[in-house]
């Protein structure tokens, strides 16, 4: 099957080896991502301002142009750029006063034809857990994994409708599939901190530390995320408890699921990061 | 030529604020027939009726139009003011310029120009209008109660101790309801189950109670005074004649399922009793559980028993009843908490709802009433409860408040500091509110006495530790987040309507409101009363309720049904629908849209020529008839009206506001 792809300006920057090990794995699925042309960034936040309609222009032009490429489904990996994607497309289909001023603005006659979806998305229903453990070659057996789904992946719940906002398994049953054990702890769902990582510090430093510790807790061995900004934050103020010494939490490998899935396909080529 | 009076009131400054009642005066009596007009500042008042009698001989008036208020407020009075005076109550006619006009208009301007089109739209109705006559109906003079908790079971009593036969039908295998499963009742703290228990064997005892439990209404039919009702009375595989309540056969059954009663924290058997104190004191027993039903093998229960009271081959059986008057009293069932997964009910056993909160602390329960955590079977040091879940929640849950929460969570708190010394209560509250006689002390006994703290905030989220839990929320009058660790975490759940309360609407055609609980005639003024006539509500299935406020509305529900019972007769509404045999095609448009059944169909012989032809034309029965008028408006040859609103009545109404 044939998707529009959508990178967005992480995935080509500090995270390259969360699209790399994207395409490898969806070659190896038998998946066609077909990069969208000329994309833009997807404007980072879904404005919260409902008057605020021109943020949503990027995102809708992307959607256009899957739409003209002949796709039915855009996938996005980035946590961030689907929360945007997401819910720019639910209003493009349900909200006749903004879709006319965007189209207006854009000329395009753009009504949320196209689907966006996550990559796990595709994994669950297009690809099928069950299918996808069967070509897993190297399985996981014996890794301890905890999921991170952090925030934008879900909510707002009504909008996203991308899982069980309180007790979500995607992830999980993703995890199974390649033969791992998935490690449960209370912090899965919580915020990492997101932008406050430059504003103010140490909100991020405690909530990347509360859900830390837990998952250490309950004895991960990694994370696994979908989001760029989890990973940066996550991984950030690990360096902090190193320096404040003894936090038995320092230390725990942060991965992009699809690290996960290149290794347990037996597909990742050398990547210099 | 009619002879039509029109009289305005002013209710006050009701409608004169807003109405210019002199102007209004003016336009009526140039309107066509209108030979006085008269006005008053309280026309329902002795003074205003007494005006309205005087002039009816005075002028010798044939017609009354009366500008007031709603209809529903006065017409009745008025009807009765006007027969008084020798008329037809049906020669009235009602202007409604107070809740239609004055109180939705602020200009005065406006307002008196609706005012007088409306006058003059009653007036071209009024000399339209016929005399009608009500005929007398007989009463069955017996009363079915619907739903055997503390609502029914009061209900069943009162009824039956003016001296009239009642019926009451409950769908569990015993009586008790609700109020049996809690411990102790606010705010006096008496016992549940010590002030249920014996109005329960009274309803056994009582001569003119029928106890019929295990059963269901499945179809209402009929009208006031006389519904006959279709009762399931479904297999309860027990010989109740037989059975002597010796509890053998669930001693001795081998199958063991959650009870219902005990909230899922302890086992009954297939074959069961709800509770010890169940009445009837018979078992039955639960099909889709029993082994022998499921594999064909078992039939232990069968072998014990001493009196051979064990019926496998029972079927489900309907029984038509006849009844003059039907009281509802079905109760409600706790708010599902699907949506509340952020409080880990169901994923963590030391998070439970209050009614299994109730069952712990009861001592027929099944910790035999130490409050004791469900993990490990120890008592917890730190409580948390959670109110509102559920409710005012706009987003996910029940925008209402379901009013018993926070005096039951204050009993609970008090309750915890009793059963469990050193034992520590926080309670996370949006508003605390306690209307109610004794209800406010009763709430600061729990935090002045008892200790309990009171934390205002919503709970965010709820998640395991270690043994313990931790709740997250935030203290909305400090704007600290608080994290709370606890041992147990107990959730007031919301009241919701029960699953199947639309489903009994529809049968006894009353309606409800958006969340499903039955709705009442008028919220003030006919409280126990619903739009069908004879039919009556009495506790929670009207909307969430206390139990001291479910037992004053099942008395006052009794009393309207004895009341009612009481009379020889009854006068039938003669605003029925009337074909007119003449003009009907007999293509029974009419009868799909009747809600009420009220229209069949019917042969008649016409002579054509030397043959007889018979031909189908649709007949009314004005027994069943409310008098709604859907028919009138599918009867495509115009054949049906309604009397009181004939079709020519209503476009005179029409030509009134439009010409």
């Amino acid at each position: 099957m044939r998707y529009s792809y959508y990178p967005g300006c992480t995935l080509k920057t500090k995270a390259k080896v969360f699209e790399d090990t994207t395409l490898q794995t969806a070659r190896a699925l038998g998946l066609e991502f077909a990069e969208v042309e000329e994309w833009q960034c997807c404007g980072a936040l879904y404005p919260l301002n409902t008057e605020e309609v021109f943020p949503l222009l990027s995102p809708v032009r992307s959607l256009a142009q899957a739409r003209a490429a002949g796709c039915t489904k855009l996938v996005t990996l980035c946590a961030g750029c689907y929360n945007v994607f997401r819910r720019t497309n639910r209003t493009m289909r349900s909200d006749a006063e903004v879709r006319g001023k965007i189209n207006g603005y854009l000329e395009e006659d753009y009504r949320g034809q196209v689907d966006v979806v996550h990559y796990l998305e595709i994994l669950k229903n297009d690809v099928g857990f069950a299918e996808l453990a069967e070509k897993v070659s190297r399985r996981l057996e014996g890794r301890k994994i905890a999921p991170y789904y952090g925030c934008l992946l879900l909510k707002p719940r009504n909008e996203m409708d991308f899982d069980d906002v309180e007790n979500p398994t995607i992830f999980e049953d993703f995890l199974r599939a390649l033969g791992a054990n998935v490690v449960e702890y209370p912090y899965r769902t919580e915020c990492c901190g997101s932008y406050l990582s430059m504003a103010n510090e140490e909100v991020a430093a405690t909530a990347v530390g509360r859900i830390l510790t837990s998952a250490f807790k309950n004895g991960a061995e990694a994370l696994v995320v979908a989001c760029p900004l989890c990973k940066y934050n996550l991984e950030e103020y690990q360096k902090g408890f190193r320096e404040a010494a003894g936090s038995p939490a320092a230390g725990i490998p942060v991965l992009y699921f699809t690290e996960l899935l290149a290794e347990a396909l037996d597909v990742r080529e050398q990547d210099g990061q | 030529m009619k002879r039509i009076g029109v009289f305005l009131c002013w209710c006050g400054s009701n409608i004169a604020a807003t109405v210019d009642i002199e102007e209004t005066m003016a336009a009526a009596r140039k309107m066509p027939g209108v030979v006085y007009v008269d006005h008053n500042k309280y026309t329902c008042s002795e003074i205003g009726q007494a005006m309205i009698r005087e002039a009816i001989a005075a002028h010798r008036l044939d017609r009354v139009v009366i500008g007031s208020c709603s209809p529903r407020m006065h017409e009745n009075t008025f009807r009765k003011t006007v027969e008084a005076a020798g008329l037809n109550p049906f020669y009235l006619e009602i202007a409604n310029i107070r809740e239609q006009c004055s109180w939705v208009h602020k200009d005065k301007l406006t307002a008196t120009e609706k005012a007088i089109s409306l006058i003059r739209t009653a007036v071209a109705k009024a000399a339209r209008s016929e005399p009608l006559f009500s005929t007398e109906m007989s009463i069955e003079r017996r009363a079915l109660v619907i739903g055997g908790g503390i609502a029914g079971i009061q209900a069943a009593l009162d009824i039956a101790d003016a001296g009239f036969e009642v019926d009451l039908v409950e769908k569990e295998p015993s009586i008790g309801g609700r109020m049996a499963q809690l411990d102790k009742t606010f705010p006096t703290l008496d016992c549940s189950a010590c002030i249920l228990t014996p109005k329960m064997v009274d309803v056994a005892q009582h001569g003119n109670i029928n106890l019929i439990t295990y059963s269901e209404v499945e179809k209402v039919e009929g009208f006031v005074g006389n519904f006959t009702v279709t009762i399931r009375n479904r297999a309860r595989s027990v010989d109740m004649e037989k059975c002597t309540g010796c509890g053998d056969c669930y001693a001795k059954c081998p199958s063991k399922v959650d009870s219902e009663f005990e909230m899922g924290l302890a086992k009954r058997r297939a074959i069961y009793t709800p509770f010890p104190q169940a009445v009837p004191n018979k078992p039955a027993i639960d099909r889709a559980n029993c082994r022998y039903f499921t594999s064909g093998k078992c039939k232990v229960c069968q072998k014990v028993c001493p009196a051979g009271a064990i019926d496998y081959e029972q079927q489900d059986q309907l029984v038509e009843k006849k009844y003059g008057a039907i009281v509802v009293a079905t109760g409600f069932d706790t708010h599902k908490l699907d949506n509340y997964g952020e409080y880990a009910y169901g994923k963590h056993p030391d998070v439970i709802t209050s009614l299994e909160f109730e069952r712990l602390v009861n001592a027929s329960g099944p910790t035999g009433g130490k409050i004791l955590r469900p993990s490990n079977g120890q008592p917890p040091k730190n409580v948390a409860f959670i109110q509102c879940v559920g409710s005012r929640d706009k987003a996910k849950g029940n925008p209402y408040c379901a009013k018993i929460c926070c005096m039951y969570t204050a009993k609970h708190a008090i309750l915890l500091s009793e059963k469990v010394p050193g034992a520590n209560a926080f309670v996370f509250y949006i508003d605390v509110r306690t209307p109610g006689k004794d209800y406010e002390e009763f709430y600061n006994r729990a935090y002045e006495e008892c200790g309990a703290t009171y934390i205002r905030g919503n709970v965010s989220k709820v998640f395991p530790d270690g043994d313990k839990l931790v709740v997250r929320s935030v203290d909305a009058l400090s704007g600290a987040l608080v994290e709370l660790v606890v041992d147990m975490v107990v959730l007031a759940t919301s009241v919701d309507a029960r699953a199947d309360a639309r489903e009994l609407a529809q049968k006894l055609s009353i309606t409800t409101n958006a969340y499903n609980f039955f709705n009442e005639a008028h919220p003030k003024l006919r409280p126990v009363e619903t739009q069908t006539a004879g039919v009556f509500l009495a506790g929670a299935c009207q909307g969430p309720k206390d139990i001291p406020d479910t037992v004053a509305q099942a008395s006052a529900a009794a009393v309207k049904v004895v009341s009612l019972l009481n009379k020889e007769s009854l006068l039938s509404n003669p605003t029925v629908a009337e074909v007119d045999i003449k003009l009907c095609s007999g293509d029974m448009s009419c009868l799909a849209v009747c809600p009420y059944g009220a229209i069949a169909e019917k042969f008649i012989e016409e002579r054509h020529g030397r043959e007889i032809r018979k031909r189908r034309v649709a007949e009314v029965n004005t027994a069943l008839c409310q008098g709604c008028g859907a028919c009138t408006v599918a009867c495509r040859p115009g054949a049906i009206n309604l009397k009181g609103f004939t079709n020519e009545q209503i476009l005179a109404e029409v030509d009134a506001i439009c010409l």
